[in-house]
Protein backbone atom coordinates (compact mmCIF):
# COMPACT_ATOMS: atom_id res chain seq x y z
CA UNK A 1 0.00 0.00 0.00
CA UNK A 2 1.38 3.47 -0.89
CA UNK A 3 1.74 5.36 2.76
CA UNK A 4 3.86 8.03 1.20
CA UNK A 5 3.38 11.66 2.08
CA UNK A 6 1.38 13.08 -1.18
CA UNK A 7 4.68 15.76 -1.33
CA UNK A 8 6.35 13.00 -2.75
CA UNK A 9 4.09 12.40 -5.61
CA UNK A 10 5.61 13.95 -8.67
CA UNK A 11 4.24 16.99 -10.52
CA UNK A 12 3.32 16.53 -13.96
CA UNK A 13 3.63 17.65 -16.96
CA UNK A 14 7.90 16.46 -16.55
CA UNK A 15 10.21 18.79 -17.83
CA UNK A 16 12.67 17.07 -20.63
CA UNK A 17 16.35 16.71 -19.84
CA UNK A 18 18.55 20.12 -20.96
CA UNK A 19 19.95 19.37 -24.71
CA UNK A 20 17.67 15.93 -24.97
CA UNK A 21 14.83 18.09 -26.98
CA UNK A 22 13.50 14.98 -28.39
CA UNK A 23 13.56 13.31 -26.09
CA UNK A 24 10.81 12.83 -23.32
CA UNK A 25 11.62 13.70 -20.03
CA UNK A 26 13.73 10.99 -17.97
CA UNK A 27 11.52 11.12 -15.23
CA UNK A 28 8.39 9.73 -17.51
CA UNK A 29 10.84 6.89 -18.51
CA UNK A 30 11.83 6.10 -15.59
CA UNK A 31 7.84 5.32 -14.14
CA UNK A 32 7.89 2.49 -17.14
CA UNK A 33 9.26 0.21 -14.33
CA UNK A 34 6.05 -0.28 -12.59
CA UNK A 35 3.04 -0.43 -14.38
CA UNK A 36 1.38 2.55 -12.57
CA UNK A 37 2.23 5.99 -10.69
CA UNK A 38 0.57 8.54 -9.19
CA UNK A 39 1.28 11.93 -10.42
CA UNK A 40 0.11 15.32 -9.22
CA UNK A 41 -1.34 17.58 -12.02
CA UNK A 42 -1.84 21.47 -12.02
CA UNK A 43 -4.68 21.66 -9.91
CA UNK A 44 -3.71 19.50 -6.85
CA UNK A 45 -4.91 16.06 -7.95
CA UNK A 46 -3.27 12.92 -8.30
CA UNK A 47 -4.34 10.22 -11.11
CA UNK A 48 -2.23 7.82 -11.96
CA UNK A 49 0.26 8.05 -15.35
CA UNK A 50 0.36 4.88 -17.47
CA UNK A 51 3.57 4.63 -19.37
CA UNK A 52 4.15 1.21 -20.99
CA UNK A 53 2.69 0.17 -24.53
CA UNK A 54 0.99 -2.90 -24.00
CA UNK A 55 -0.72 -1.45 -20.48
CA UNK A 56 -1.99 1.90 -22.67
CA UNK A 57 -3.67 -0.74 -25.19
CA UNK A 58 -5.62 -2.75 -22.53
CA UNK A 59 -6.90 0.81 -20.83
CA UNK A 60 -7.89 2.57 -23.65
CA UNK A 61 -9.61 -0.35 -25.14
CA UNK A 62 -11.04 -0.87 -21.59
CA UNK A 63 -14.87 -0.21 -21.76
CA UNK A 64 -14.65 0.57 -17.64
CA UNK A 65 -12.26 3.65 -18.68
CA UNK A 66 -14.16 6.38 -19.86
CA UNK A 67 -13.38 9.93 -22.13
CA UNK A 68 -16.59 11.73 -20.34
CA UNK A 69 -15.12 14.84 -19.26
CA UNK A 70 -17.87 15.79 -17.11
CA UNK A 71 -17.53 12.78 -14.76
CA UNK A 72 -16.49 13.23 -11.16
CA UNK A 73 -12.30 12.36 -10.80
CA UNK A 74 -11.48 13.89 -14.62
CA UNK A 75 -8.10 14.68 -14.72
CA UNK A 76 -8.75 17.69 -17.10
CA UNK A 77 -5.73 19.21 -18.97
CA UNK A 78 -6.34 23.02 -18.01
CA UNK A 79 -8.68 24.81 -15.80
CA UNK A 80 -9.77 26.35 -19.08
CA UNK A 81 -11.18 22.77 -20.01
CA UNK A 82 -12.65 22.05 -16.90
CA UNK A 83 -14.12 25.12 -17.03
CA UNK A 84 -15.61 23.90 -20.42
CA UNK A 85 -16.31 20.58 -19.61
CA UNK A 86 -20.22 21.12 -18.93
CA UNK A 87 -21.11 23.55 -21.50
CA UNK A 88 -19.36 21.53 -24.49
CA UNK A 89 -21.91 19.51 -26.16
CA UNK A 90 -21.61 15.92 -26.85
CA UNK A 91 -19.12 14.93 -29.24
CA UNK A 92 -16.12 12.31 -30.64
CA UNK A 93 -13.86 13.61 -27.79
CA UNK A 94 -15.90 13.20 -24.77
CA UNK A 95 -18.08 10.45 -25.49
CA UNK A 96 -17.54 6.75 -24.70
CA UNK A 97 -19.77 3.82 -26.94
CA UNK A 98 -22.33 3.65 -28.01
CA UNK A 99 -22.90 7.87 -28.07
CA UNK A 100 -19.13 7.95 -29.59
CA UNK A 101 -19.82 5.27 -32.30
CA UNK A 102 -22.69 7.30 -33.40
CA UNK A 103 -21.14 10.64 -33.60
CA UNK A 104 -17.78 9.09 -34.80
CA UNK A 105 -19.15 7.40 -37.77
CA UNK A 106 -20.81 10.67 -38.87
CA UNK A 107 -17.48 12.56 -39.89
CA UNK A 108 -15.55 9.71 -41.02
CA UNK A 109 -16.74 10.17 -44.46
CA UNK A 110 -13.88 12.15 -45.57
CA UNK A 111 -11.12 10.40 -43.85
CA UNK A 112 -11.68 6.95 -45.40
CA UNK A 113 -8.59 5.55 -46.86
CA UNK A 114 -9.63 5.53 -50.19
CA UNK A 115 -10.89 9.08 -50.41
CA UNK A 116 -7.55 10.25 -48.51
CA UNK A 117 -5.48 8.42 -50.96
CA UNK A 118 -7.62 10.07 -54.05
CA UNK A 119 -5.97 13.53 -52.39
CA UNK A 120 -2.55 12.43 -53.07
CA UNK A 121 -1.79 14.69 -56.71
CA UNK A 122 -3.88 17.52 -54.63
CA UNK A 123 -1.87 17.69 -51.38
CA UNK A 124 1.69 16.90 -54.13
CA UNK A 125 0.29 20.04 -56.20
CA UNK A 126 0.11 22.17 -52.71
CA UNK A 127 3.42 20.77 -51.60
CA UNK A 128 5.24 21.68 -55.02
CA UNK A 129 3.64 25.40 -55.12
CA UNK A 130 4.40 26.00 -51.64
CA UNK A 131 7.61 24.96 -52.08
CA UNK A 132 8.12 26.78 -55.41
CA UNK A 133 6.34 30.03 -53.16
CA UNK A 134 9.39 28.91 -50.72
CA UNK A 135 12.43 29.42 -52.83
CA UNK A 136 11.19 32.08 -54.59
CA UNK A 137 11.08 33.68 -51.36
CA UNK A 138 14.40 35.75 -49.36
CA UNK A 139 16.98 33.09 -47.40
CA UNK A 140 16.79 32.48 -44.58
CA UNK A 141 12.58 31.50 -44.21
CA UNK A 142 10.88 29.73 -41.27
CA UNK A 143 10.02 26.85 -42.64
CA UNK A 144 7.24 26.59 -39.80
CA UNK A 145 5.08 29.60 -41.68
CA UNK A 146 6.63 28.89 -44.97
CA UNK A 147 5.71 25.17 -45.46
CA UNK A 148 4.74 23.39 -41.93
CA UNK A 149 1.74 25.61 -41.48
CA UNK A 150 0.54 26.08 -44.99
CA UNK A 151 0.81 22.68 -46.37
CA UNK A 152 -1.85 21.49 -43.74
CA UNK A 153 -3.83 24.03 -43.59
CA UNK A 154 -4.43 24.63 -47.28
CA UNK A 155 -5.44 20.58 -47.25
CA UNK A 156 -7.50 21.26 -44.25
CA UNK A 157 -9.12 24.44 -45.41
CA UNK A 158 -10.14 22.39 -48.88
CA UNK A 159 -11.63 19.78 -47.05
CA UNK A 160 -13.43 21.38 -44.47
CA UNK A 161 -14.56 24.48 -46.46
CA UNK A 162 -12.75 27.03 -44.71
CA UNK A 163 -11.07 30.02 -46.31
CA UNK A 164 -7.57 29.67 -46.07
CA UNK A 165 -7.39 34.00 -46.30
CA UNK A 166 -8.69 34.02 -42.69
CA UNK A 167 -5.14 31.35 -42.11
CA UNK A 168 -3.81 33.68 -39.42
CA UNK A 169 -6.78 34.33 -37.33
CA UNK A 170 -7.28 30.57 -36.62
CA UNK A 171 -3.61 29.41 -36.30
CA UNK A 172 -3.26 32.23 -33.82
CA UNK A 173 -6.52 31.07 -32.04
CA UNK A 174 -5.78 27.35 -32.10
CA UNK A 175 -2.35 27.94 -30.43
CA UNK A 176 -3.97 30.12 -27.52
CA UNK A 177 -7.02 27.77 -27.04
CA UNK A 178 -4.59 25.09 -26.15
CA UNK A 179 -1.78 26.79 -24.80
CA UNK A 180 -1.67 25.50 -20.71
CA UNK A 181 0.84 28.75 -19.84
CA UNK A 182 -2.02 31.42 -20.54
CA UNK A 183 -4.57 32.02 -18.17
CA UNK A 184 -8.14 30.54 -18.52
CA UNK A 185 -9.68 33.30 -19.70
CA UNK A 186 -7.53 33.69 -22.57
CA UNK A 187 -7.53 30.65 -23.57
CA UNK A 188 -11.05 30.78 -23.28
CA UNK A 189 -11.40 33.60 -25.75
CA UNK A 190 -9.67 32.43 -28.27
CA UNK A 191 -11.53 28.75 -27.82
CA UNK A 192 -15.09 31.56 -28.21
CA UNK A 193 -13.05 33.27 -31.21
CA UNK A 194 -12.89 29.99 -32.83
CA UNK A 195 -16.23 28.84 -32.70
CA UNK A 196 -17.91 32.23 -33.22
CA UNK A 197 -15.79 32.02 -36.46
CA UNK A 198 -16.97 28.10 -37.41
CA UNK A 199 -20.33 29.23 -36.61
CA UNK A 200 -20.58 32.13 -38.91
CA UNK A 201 -19.24 29.77 -41.54
CA UNK A 202 -21.71 26.99 -41.18
CA UNK A 203 -24.40 29.61 -41.41
CA UNK A 204 -23.26 30.44 -44.72
CA UNK A 205 -22.58 26.71 -45.87
CA UNK A 206 -26.51 26.25 -44.47
CA UNK A 207 -27.65 28.78 -47.00
CA UNK A 208 -25.23 28.04 -49.73
CA UNK A 209 -23.86 24.50 -49.71
CA UNK A 210 -20.87 23.30 -51.42
CA UNK A 211 -18.85 20.19 -51.76
CA UNK A 212 -16.97 20.35 -48.80
CA UNK A 213 -17.37 18.47 -44.87
CA UNK A 214 -18.86 21.75 -43.51
CA UNK A 215 -21.83 21.92 -45.88
CA UNK A 216 -21.82 17.89 -44.85
CA UNK A 217 -22.46 18.99 -41.24
CA UNK A 218 -25.06 21.24 -42.06
CA UNK A 219 -26.83 18.80 -44.10
CA UNK A 220 -26.94 16.88 -41.13
CA UNK A 221 -28.07 19.60 -38.84
CA UNK A 222 -31.09 20.16 -40.96
CA UNK A 223 -31.75 16.47 -41.07
CA UNK A 224 -31.71 16.66 -37.68
CA UNK A 225 -28.91 14.46 -37.14
CA UNK A 226 -26.64 16.26 -35.07
CA UNK A 227 -27.66 20.08 -33.12
CA UNK A 228 -26.13 22.76 -34.65
CA UNK A 229 -24.19 23.57 -31.88
CA UNK A 230 -22.27 20.20 -32.05
CA UNK A 231 -21.88 20.63 -35.75
CA UNK A 232 -20.17 24.19 -34.98
CA UNK A 233 -17.85 22.14 -32.14
CA UNK A 234 -17.33 19.84 -34.35
CA UNK A 235 -15.78 22.17 -37.13
CA UNK A 236 -13.61 23.67 -34.66
CA UNK A 237 -12.00 20.37 -33.52
CA UNK A 238 -11.59 19.62 -37.41
CA UNK A 239 -9.81 22.23 -37.93
CA UNK A 240 -7.40 22.36 -34.93
CA UNK A 241 -6.92 19.37 -34.98
CA UNK A 242 -6.14 19.65 -39.09
CA UNK A 243 -3.64 22.24 -38.97
CA UNK A 244 -1.72 22.31 -35.75
CA UNK A 245 -0.66 18.80 -35.36
CA UNK A 246 0.62 18.05 -38.72
CA UNK A 247 2.89 21.35 -39.35
CA UNK A 248 4.20 20.72 -35.57
CA UNK A 249 5.34 17.17 -37.11
CA UNK A 250 7.19 19.36 -40.50
CA UNK A 251 8.70 21.24 -38.74
CA UNK A 252 9.98 19.13 -35.84
CA UNK A 253 10.62 16.32 -38.18
CA UNK A 254 12.76 18.03 -40.60
CA UNK A 255 14.44 19.93 -37.37
CA UNK A 256 15.26 15.84 -36.24
CA UNK A 257 16.05 14.83 -39.90
CA UNK A 258 18.61 18.12 -40.04
CA UNK A 259 20.31 17.11 -36.93
CA UNK A 260 20.99 13.34 -38.32
CA UNK A 261 22.49 14.40 -41.50
CA UNK A 262 23.11 10.56 -42.57
CA UNK A 263 19.33 9.60 -42.37
CA UNK A 264 18.41 12.48 -43.85
CA UNK A 265 20.60 11.44 -46.79
CA UNK A 266 19.59 8.10 -46.59
CA UNK A 267 15.55 9.57 -46.57
CA UNK A 268 16.74 11.65 -49.47
CA UNK A 269 17.90 9.04 -51.75
CA UNK A 270 14.65 6.97 -51.19
CA UNK A 271 12.93 9.51 -51.75
CA UNK A 272 10.96 7.98 -55.23
CA UNK A 273 10.17 4.47 -52.78
CA UNK A 274 6.75 5.16 -51.40
CA UNK A 275 7.57 2.24 -48.96
CA UNK A 276 10.46 3.90 -47.58
CA UNK A 277 8.90 7.06 -47.36
CA UNK A 278 5.81 5.67 -45.60
CA UNK A 279 8.35 3.54 -43.18
CA UNK A 280 10.11 6.85 -42.28
CA UNK A 281 6.70 8.42 -41.65
CA UNK A 282 5.77 6.21 -39.07
CA UNK A 283 9.28 5.94 -37.24
CA UNK A 284 9.38 10.18 -36.96
CA UNK A 285 5.68 9.81 -35.43
CA UNK A 286 6.69 7.69 -33.03
CA UNK A 287 10.28 9.15 -32.14
CA UNK A 288 8.97 12.74 -31.77
CA UNK A 289 5.41 11.63 -30.39
CA UNK A 290 4.63 15.23 -30.84
CA UNK A 291 1.42 15.20 -28.36
CA UNK A 292 3.09 16.24 -25.04
CA UNK A 293 0.16 16.46 -22.58
CA UNK A 294 -0.89 12.70 -22.10
CA UNK A 295 -4.60 11.27 -23.22
CA UNK A 296 -7.27 11.21 -20.43
CA UNK A 297 -9.73 9.17 -19.18
CA UNK A 298 -11.27 8.01 -15.70
CA UNK A 299 -11.82 4.62 -14.51
CA UNK A 300 -15.58 3.66 -14.07
CA UNK A 301 -14.93 0.17 -11.99
CA UNK A 302 -12.12 -1.04 -10.24
CA UNK A 303 -9.63 -2.04 -12.65
CA UNK A 304 -6.43 -4.30 -11.87
CA UNK A 305 -3.35 -4.18 -13.68
CA UNK A 306 -0.22 -5.65 -13.11
CA UNK A 307 -0.68 -6.46 -9.52
CA UNK A 308 -2.08 -3.06 -8.81
CA UNK A 309 -5.71 -1.78 -8.80
CA UNK A 310 -6.96 1.68 -10.12
CA UNK A 311 -10.06 2.89 -8.39
CA UNK A 312 -13.66 3.80 -9.58
CA UNK A 313 -13.58 7.48 -9.92
CA UNK A 314 -9.25 7.51 -10.33
CA UNK A 315 -8.31 9.98 -13.09
CA UNK A 316 -6.25 8.01 -15.96
CA UNK A 317 -2.97 9.69 -17.76
CA UNK A 318 -1.88 8.18 -21.01
CA UNK A 319 1.77 9.33 -21.55
CA UNK A 320 2.38 8.54 -25.51
CA UNK A 321 5.74 9.18 -25.54
CA UNK A 322 6.31 6.80 -22.95
CA UNK A 323 5.07 4.41 -24.77
CA UNK A 324 6.57 5.23 -27.58
CA UNK A 325 10.29 4.49 -26.70
CA UNK A 326 8.92 1.12 -24.66
CA UNK A 327 11.92 -1.31 -25.37
CA UNK A 328 9.25 -4.33 -24.93
CA UNK A 329 7.56 -2.72 -28.03
CA UNK A 330 9.99 -1.66 -30.07
CA UNK A 331 13.22 -3.35 -31.40
CA UNK A 332 16.55 -2.01 -30.76
CA UNK A 333 17.48 0.80 -29.30
CA UNK A 334 14.07 3.14 -28.80
CA UNK A 335 16.08 6.09 -28.10
CA UNK A 336 16.96 6.12 -31.71
CA UNK A 337 15.56 7.52 -34.73
CA UNK A 338 16.14 4.85 -37.19
CA UNK A 339 13.61 4.71 -40.31
CA UNK A 340 14.17 1.11 -41.13
CA UNK A 341 12.73 0.39 -37.21
CA UNK A 342 9.23 -1.54 -37.64
CA UNK A 343 7.05 0.88 -36.04
CA UNK A 344 3.53 0.96 -37.52
CA UNK A 345 1.99 -0.16 -33.84
CA UNK A 346 3.46 3.23 -32.33
CA UNK A 347 0.76 5.18 -30.65
CA UNK A 348 1.65 8.70 -31.64
CA UNK A 349 -2.08 9.03 -32.54
CA UNK A 350 -3.51 7.62 -29.24
CA UNK A 351 -4.98 3.95 -29.08
CA UNK A 352 -8.92 2.81 -28.58
CA UNK A 353 -11.82 4.10 -30.24
CA UNK A 354 -10.76 7.56 -30.07
CA UNK A 355 -7.50 7.01 -31.95
CA UNK A 356 -7.37 9.99 -34.14
CA UNK A 357 -9.58 10.50 -37.00
CA UNK A 358 -7.44 12.02 -39.54
CA UNK A 359 -4.19 9.67 -39.24
CA UNK A 360 -4.88 8.88 -42.59
CA UNK A 361 -4.37 12.61 -43.84
CA UNK A 362 -1.91 13.31 -41.51
CA UNK A 363 0.21 10.33 -43.19
CA UNK A 364 -0.70 11.54 -46.45
CA UNK A 365 0.86 15.13 -45.94
CA UNK A 366 3.68 13.81 -44.06
CA UNK A 367 4.89 11.53 -47.00
CA UNK A 368 4.08 13.92 -49.31
CA UNK A 369 6.14 16.31 -47.85
CA UNK A 370 9.19 14.23 -46.25
CA UNK A 371 9.34 12.67 -49.75
CA UNK A 372 9.28 16.11 -51.53
CA UNK A 373 10.88 18.36 -49.28
CA UNK A 374 14.51 17.13 -48.66
CA UNK A 375 14.79 15.98 -52.36
CA UNK A 376 13.68 19.50 -54.02
CA UNK A 377 15.76 21.42 -51.74
CA UNK A 378 19.23 18.53 -51.30
CA UNK A 379 21.20 21.58 -49.89
CA UNK A 380 18.43 22.72 -46.84
CA UNK A 381 20.30 23.33 -43.11
CA UNK A 382 19.48 25.21 -40.26
CA UNK A 383 20.26 28.90 -40.54
CA UNK A 384 21.16 29.47 -37.01
CA UNK A 385 22.89 26.89 -34.03
CA UNK A 386 21.08 24.12 -33.31
CA UNK A 387 21.31 25.61 -29.70
CA UNK A 388 19.44 28.23 -30.65
CA UNK A 389 16.22 26.65 -31.72
CA UNK A 390 13.10 27.21 -29.27
CA UNK A 391 11.11 24.68 -28.29
CA UNK A 392 7.23 24.95 -27.19
CA UNK A 393 6.81 23.19 -23.52
CA UNK A 394 3.18 24.20 -22.91
CA UNK A 395 1.27 23.54 -25.88
CA UNK A 396 -1.00 20.46 -26.41
CA UNK A 397 1.41 19.69 -29.02
CA UNK A 398 5.41 19.91 -28.64
CA UNK A 399 6.81 21.78 -31.31
CA UNK A 400 9.37 25.10 -32.50
CA UNK A 401 8.81 28.61 -32.27
CA UNK A 402 10.41 29.08 -35.44
CA UNK A 403 12.50 26.78 -37.63
CA UNK A 404 14.84 29.34 -39.89
CA UNK A 405 16.30 27.27 -42.57
CA UNK A 406 18.29 28.39 -45.67
CA UNK A 407 19.79 26.27 -48.21
CA UNK B 1 -7.78 -18.52 -40.55
CA UNK B 2 -10.83 -16.86 -40.25
CA UNK B 3 -11.15 -13.04 -40.12
CA UNK B 4 -14.52 -11.80 -37.62
CA UNK B 5 -14.95 -8.71 -37.19
CA UNK B 6 -17.03 -7.11 -34.35
CA UNK B 7 -18.93 -4.31 -36.24
CA UNK B 8 -20.01 -2.23 -33.26
CA UNK B 9 -16.70 -1.67 -32.39
CA UNK B 10 -15.22 -0.53 -35.52
CA UNK B 11 -14.51 3.32 -35.17
CA UNK B 12 -13.45 3.74 -38.99
CA UNK B 13 -9.58 4.28 -38.80
CA UNK B 14 -9.46 2.28 -41.94
CA UNK B 15 -5.97 0.91 -40.51
CA UNK B 16 -6.71 -2.64 -41.51
CA UNK B 17 -7.24 -1.73 -45.26
CA UNK B 18 -3.94 0.25 -44.98
CA UNK B 19 -2.39 -3.06 -43.48
CA UNK B 20 -4.18 -5.21 -45.81
CA UNK B 21 -6.25 -4.16 -48.91
CA UNK B 22 -6.68 -7.57 -50.18
CA UNK B 23 -8.80 -8.56 -47.32
CA UNK B 24 -10.46 -5.11 -46.19
CA UNK B 25 -12.53 -2.65 -47.15
CA UNK B 26 -14.32 0.30 -46.21
CA UNK B 27 -18.46 0.93 -46.15
CA UNK B 28 -18.65 4.09 -48.21
CA UNK B 29 -20.64 6.31 -46.32
CA UNK B 30 -19.07 5.96 -42.52
CA UNK B 31 -15.87 3.69 -43.28
CA UNK B 32 -16.86 1.21 -41.29
CA UNK B 33 -14.65 -2.39 -42.08
CA UNK B 34 -16.19 -4.62 -44.79
CA UNK B 35 -14.43 -7.71 -44.88
CA UNK B 36 -13.78 -8.72 -48.72
CA UNK B 37 -12.03 -12.44 -47.71
CA UNK B 38 -13.16 -13.89 -44.66
CA UNK B 39 -10.87 -17.02 -44.93
CA UNK B 40 -7.38 -15.15 -46.68
CA UNK B 41 -4.55 -17.39 -48.05
CA UNK B 42 -1.87 -18.03 -46.17
CA UNK B 43 0.51 -15.29 -48.38
CA UNK B 44 -1.77 -12.61 -46.50
CA UNK B 45 -1.48 -13.90 -43.06
CA UNK B 46 0.94 -11.64 -42.06
CA UNK B 47 -0.41 -8.47 -43.58
CA UNK B 48 -3.97 -9.46 -41.66
CA UNK B 49 -2.06 -10.41 -38.37
CA UNK B 50 -1.03 -6.61 -38.43
CA UNK B 51 -3.79 -5.18 -39.49
CA UNK B 52 -5.56 -6.57 -36.69
CA UNK B 53 -2.49 -5.57 -34.67
CA UNK B 54 -2.87 -2.06 -35.46
CA UNK B 55 -6.92 -1.97 -35.27
CA UNK B 56 -7.29 0.94 -32.40
CA UNK B 57 -10.76 -1.19 -31.43
CA UNK B 58 -9.34 -3.97 -31.27
CA UNK B 59 -12.65 -4.96 -33.72
CA UNK B 60 -10.65 -7.53 -35.73
CA UNK B 61 -10.60 -11.47 -34.22
CA UNK B 62 -8.36 -14.09 -36.20
CA UNK B 63 -9.10 -17.68 -35.64
CA UNK B 64 -7.14 -20.09 -36.37
CA UNK B 65 -8.31 -22.94 -38.09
Amino acid sequence: MDTSPTATVPGYPMPRAAGCPFDPPPAVEELRAAPLAKVRIWDGSTPWLITRHADQRALLNDPRVSIDDRRPGFPHVTAHRAGRAHSTPRMVTNTDAPDHTRLRRMVTGPFLVKRVEAMRPAVQGIVDRVIDDMLAGPRPADLLTALALPVPSLVICALLGVPYRDHAFFHHNSSRALDRSLPPEEAEAAGQALIGYLDRLLREKLADPADDTLSDLGARVTAGEMSHDEAVHMGVALLIAGHETTATMISLGTLALLRDPGRLAALRERSEDPKAVAGAVEELLRYLTIVDSALRRVALADIEIGGATIRAGDGLLFDLAAANRDPDAFTGDPAALDPDRPARHHQAFGYGPHQCLGQSLARLELQVVYGTLYRRIPTLRLAVPFEEIEFLPDGITYGVRALPVTW
Amino acid sequence: MRVEIDEPKCVASGQCVVASPEVFDQRDEDGVVIVLDAAPAPALHDAVREAAAVCPAAAIRLVLE
